[in-house]
C-alpha cells in the first residue's frame, strides 16, 4: 500500500513544484515551467486516485487511516506529531482539491499564457495546493491550522498577484487583514481545546467531545465557546457574516485563482472545518443556531447584493458568499454530509463559473462589466454552452448537481426551523434570478461593446477542456445523491456516515429512504424549484422580454438600488467605526505618542543626557597638570578627613 | 628623646611644602623637586613611626621608596631634558599639546 503509508507524498508533489519553479525556476522557458507546475499536480491528482483504491480496501476498522511520520512539538505535557489521516471525509476534500485544481492549472496554462509573471503564478498556485492538501489531511488541529494559515497566505499572495495595481495590493491586504480576526479566534478556539482535552489530535479531541453530555440549549458551556471560536475562524476563510467583506475584493486575483482559492477550495476550508469538528458543534446546541442562522442570514445577505453587482466576477464573488451561507446552514442543522455534498457540487459548478467568466473576459479582451457584454452567445458557443450548464446547476434544475445538494440543505433545514428553510427557499429564487441575469447580459440580446475594438474570440483548447470537464461534473456531480429520490440510499450520504457516526441524521436518513412517489413529485416541484423558476421567470422577464424594467424598477425603488448597490454600505461602515478610528490611534497616538515619544524619546533621550553630561565634563580635563594635581589633593584631602571622621 | 609627633609635624610641613610648590611653580624642575620634597617628607614619616613603634617595616619602605625615587629621577630628568630641547622652554604651561 504505497500511497497509504506514505501520505506526506500527496503534499510533497505540489511542494516540490513550486520549490522547483520558484527557486530554480528563474532562467527557464514558459514550457519548462508549464511541465514542471502541471506534472507535479498531475501527479498529485494521479497519487489521490491510487490513494482512493487503497483506501476502498481498507478494512472499516482501520478507518481513519493515521499515520504519524514524527513528533513535530513536544513541550512539557504537549505533543503535537507530523501526521496525517484519511477518512471518507478526507477522501471527498482530496479529490475536490486534486481534481478541480489539477483542472485549473490546465486552465491557467492558457489563461495567464502571456503573464510576464507566468513563473511566479504556477509556484504560487503550487505551493497553495500544497498547504490545501496538509490542510485536509491533518490528523490534528495544530498541523490543520499549518495548511490553514499557509493557504491564508497564498490567497494573499494571489490576490495581489498584480501587484502593480494598488487596488490588487490594497484587496490582498484586506483579505489578510479580516482573516486575521477569523484566525485569532481559531487559535482562541486551540488553545480552549488543549485546556479542555489535553491535546489536539482529532482522534482523541472528537470521542471525547462526543461522549460529553450535550450542553442544554440556552447555556454555553466550555464545548459552545470552542465551537463558536472556531467558527469565528470557520466565518473568516469562509467569508461568512460579518467578515465576509474581503471575498469580493479578493476578485482582483487573476480569475484562475478566483476559481480555485475563492470558489472551490479555500474558502471551503472553515465548512470542512466545521464538518471534523461536528462532534464538538453537535453538543452545542447554541453554536449550532448561531452558524446555522449566520449561514442563512449570509446566504440571504449576499444573494441580495449580488442581484445588482455589474462586474461579472463580482456577481459570482458573492453568490460564492451566498452559496457558503447554504453550506453552513447545512452545518448549523446537524447535515453536515449534505453541507460537504454541497460543497463539492459548488467547487464543480462554481469553479466552472469562474473559469467561464475568465474565458469570457478573455473573450473581450479584459473587460468585465456585464453592462458592456451581450449577445456573446454565438461568438464563444463553448464557452457558453458550459456557462449555461453551470448556470443551470447553480439555480437549482432538477437533475442538475445544485439541484440534490441544495434541496438537501433545504429539506434538513425544514426539519429543523420554518423560518431558516423559507429564508434558504427565497435566497434559492435570489441565486436563480441573479445567475440567470448574468448569463442574459453576457450572452443575449444586443452586443453593447464595439466590435471595431474588441475582437472577440474563443478561448484555446487547454482552457475550454476543463470547462468541459467541469460542466458535466456540474450537471452529473448530483447523481450520488439521487437515487433517495426514488426510495433508495442517498449514496454520498452513506458514504459520509462513517465520519458524523455520531450526527443525529442516520435515523432521518432512514425516515427518508422511505420517501415514495409522492415525495419525490413534491420534492421535484418543491418551493426551491419553484423559487428558481421565479427567478428565472423574472431574469428573463427583465432582461431579454423587456430590458427597459430594470432602469424603471431601479428608479422608483432608488433607495434599496442604492443600498443594494451599494452592497449595504459595509464597507463604509467598517470604514468607519473599526478601520478609520484604527488608523487615527495609529496615527495619532501610536505613532505620534507612542513611537516618536516614548520610544524615540527614550533613545534620543538616553543619547541627550550623555552628550550633555561629557559637554559639561569636558571642562574638568584641562591638559594642565597642574590643576589635575590640585584634584589630587581635594580628593586626597577629602577622603582622609572622610576617613578620619568615619573613624573618630 | 624628641616625640614622634615632632617628627610628624615637621614631615607634614615639608609634604605641604611640597605640595604647594607642585601646584604653584611653573618651572618643570622645581615641580621636579617638590616631588622629591613630598617623598622624603614621607620617608621622614615612615622613619619616625618605624622608631616609635620599633618596627622595621618602615625603614624597608623607605628603602623602597629611595629606590623608586631614583628611578624615577632618572627618567623624569630624561623626559625633561627631551622637552627642554623640543620646546626650547621649562615652562609647563607652554607644555599642552595633549589639550589642543
Amino acid at each position: 500500500m504505497p500511497v497509504l503509508a506514505y501520505l506526506w507524498i500527496l503534499p510533497l508533489l505540489p511542494l516540490l513544484g513550486a520549490a522547483a519553479n520558484g527557486i530554480f525556476g528563474r532562467g527557464w522557458t514558459k514550457g519548462v515551467v508549464t511541465r514542471v507546475a502541471l506534472s507535479s499536480t498531475t501527479l498529485a491528482f494521479l497519487a489521490a486516485l491510487e490513494l482512493v483504491r487503497e483506501f476502498v480496501a481498507l478494512p472499516p476498522d482501520q478507518i481513519p487511516w493515521t499515520k504519524s511520520y514524527f513528533t513535530w512539538i513536544s513541550a512539557g505535557g504537549f505533543r503535537a506529531d507530523f501526521a496525517l489521516q484519511v477518512d471518507q471525509l478526507t477522501i471527498i476534500m482530496l479529490l475536490v482539491v486534486t481534481g478541480v485544481g489539477w483542472l485549473i492549472h490546465i486552465y491557467s496554462t492558457g489563461y495567464m499564457h502571456d503573464d510576464p509573471g507566468y513563473r511566479r503564478f504556477f509556484s504560487y498556485l503550487n505551493l497553495f495546493m500544497f498547504f490545501m492538501l496538509l490542510l485536509v489531511l491533518a490528523a490534528n488541529y495544530l498541523l490543520m491550522f499549518v495548511g490553514w494559515e499557509g493557504v491564508g497566505l497564498c490567497s494573499y499572495l494571489l490576490i495581489g498577484f498584480f501587484f502593480l495595481k494598488q487596488s490588487a495590493t490594497n484587496a490582498g491586504n484586506k483579505a489578510f487583514w479580516v482573516n486575521r480576526i477569523g484566525d485569532f479566534g481559531f487559535i482562541l478556539g486551540l488553545l480552549l481545546i488543549l485546556r479542555t482535552f489535553g491535546t489536539l489530535d482529532f482522534a482523541t479531541v472528537l470521542p471525547r467531545a462526543a461522549a460529553m453530555p450535550a450542553e442544554p440549549a440556552g447555556q454555553a458551556g466550555v464545548l459552545t465557546w470552542i465551537a463558536l471560536l472556531l467558527f469565528v475562524g470557520a466565518a473568516g476563510k469562509s467569508a461568512q457574516l460579518p467578515l465576509y467583506v474581503w471575498l469580493p475584493d479578493a476578485m482582483e486575483g487573476p480569475t484562475p485563482v478566483s476559481a480555485l482559492i475563492h470558489a472551490a477550495t479555500m474558502v471551503t476550508a472553515g465548512v470542512y472545518m466545521v464538518a471534523r469538528s461536528h462532534a464538538i458543534f453537535l453538543n452545542a446546541p447554541v453554536a449550532m443556531q448561531v452558524v446555522a442562522v449566520i449561514g442563512c442570514v449570509t446566504a440571504l445577505f449576499a444573494a441580495t447584493i449580488g442581484l445588482v453587482q455589474t462586474d461579472i466576477k463580482k456577481v459570482l464573488a458573492y453568490s460564492t458568499v451566498s452559496q457558503l451561507g447554504y453550506m453552513f446552514l447545512a452545518c448549523g442543522v446537524g447535515a453536515f454530509s449534505a453541507g460537504v455534498f454541497h460543497l463539492m457540487t459548488h467547487a464543480f459548478f462554481k469553479g466552472l463559473l469562474f473559469l467561464a467568466a475568465g474565458s469570457v473576459i478573455h473573450a473581450m479582451g479584459g473587460e468585465q462589466d456585464i453592462r458592456k457584454m451581450g449577445g456573446l452567445r454565438k461568438k464563444i458557443p463553448w464557452t457558453f454552452w458550459t456557462m449555461f450548464m453551470a448556470t443551470l446547476a447553480i439555480a437549482g434544475t432538477p437533475g442538475f448537481s445544485g439541484f440534490f445538494s441544495k434541496d438537501e440543505i433545504l429539506l434538513a433545514a425544514q426539519r429543523a426551523s420554518t423560518p431558516l428553510w423559507a429564508l434558504g427557499v427565497l435566497t434559492a429564487g435570489l441565486t436563480s434570478f441573479y445567475m440567470f441575469r448574468l448569463l442574459f447580459l453576457t450572452f443575449f440580446g444586443a452586443q453593447r461593446f464595439d466590435e471595431k475594438h474588441v475582437h472577440v474570440h474563443e478561448s484555446p483548447r487547454n482552457m475550454l477542456a476543463p470547462l468541459v470537464v467541469l460542466a458535466i461534473l456540474a450537471v452529473g456531480g448530483g447523481w450520488m445523491a439521487a437515487p433517495h429520490l426514488w426510495g433508495g440510499a442517498n449514496f454520498f450520504e452513506e458514504y459520509l456516515a462513517p465520519v458524523f457516526a455520531t450526527a443525529p441524521e442516520t435515523p432521518a436518513a432512514a425516515a427518508e429512504a422511505s420517501v415514495g412517489a409522492i415525495e419525490l413529485l413534491q420534492a421535484l416541484l418543491g418551493a426551491p424549484v419553484i423559487a428558481g423558476l421565479i427567478g428565472f421567470f423574472f431574469a428573463w422577464w427583465f432582461y431579454i422580454r423587456s430590458p427597459k424594467t430594470p432602469k424603471k424598477l431601479a428608479a422608483s425603488l432608488a433607495a434599496t438600488y442604492k443600498l443594494l448597490s451599494g452592497k449595504y454600505f459595509v464597507d463604509e461602515l467598517y470604514a468607519a467605526v473599526i478601520v478609520r478610528p484604527l488608523v487615527w490611534i495609529s496615527d495619532k497616538v501610536l505613532w505620534r505618542v507612542v513611537d516618536e515619544g516614548v520610544i524615540e524619546g527614550t533613545v534620543n533621550g538616553v543619547a541627550h543626557v550623555s552628550r550633555e553630561t561629557g559637554d559639561r565634563l569636558r571642562y574638568a580635563s584641562t591638559g594642565n597638570i597642574r590643576t589635575y594635581a590640585a584634584w589630587i589633593l581635594v580628593g586626597a584631602v577629602v577622603f582622609t578627613s572622610l576617613l578620619l571622621w568615619m573613624a573618630g | 628623646m624628641v616625640p614622634t609627633s615632632y617628627y610628624l609635624v615637621l614631615s607634614a610641613v615639608l609634604f605641604g611644602l611640597g605640595v604647594v610648590a607642585f601646584i604653584f611653580k611653573r618651572n618643570i624642575i622645581t615641580i621636579f623637586m617638590s616631588i622629591e620634597l613630598m617623598l622624603n617628607a614621607v620617608n621622614l614619616a615612615f622613619v619616625a613611626f618605624s622608631r616609635a613603634l620599633g618596627q622595621l617595616q618602615g625603614q624597608v619602605f623607605v628603602f623602597f621608596v629611595i629606590v623608586v625615587a631614583a628611578a624615577e629621577a632618572a627618567v623624569g630628568l630624561a623626559i625633561i631634558i627631551v622637552i627642554a630641547r623640543n620646546r626650547g622652554t621649562l615652562n609647563v604651561e607652554r607644555v599642552d599639546s595633549l589639550k589642543h
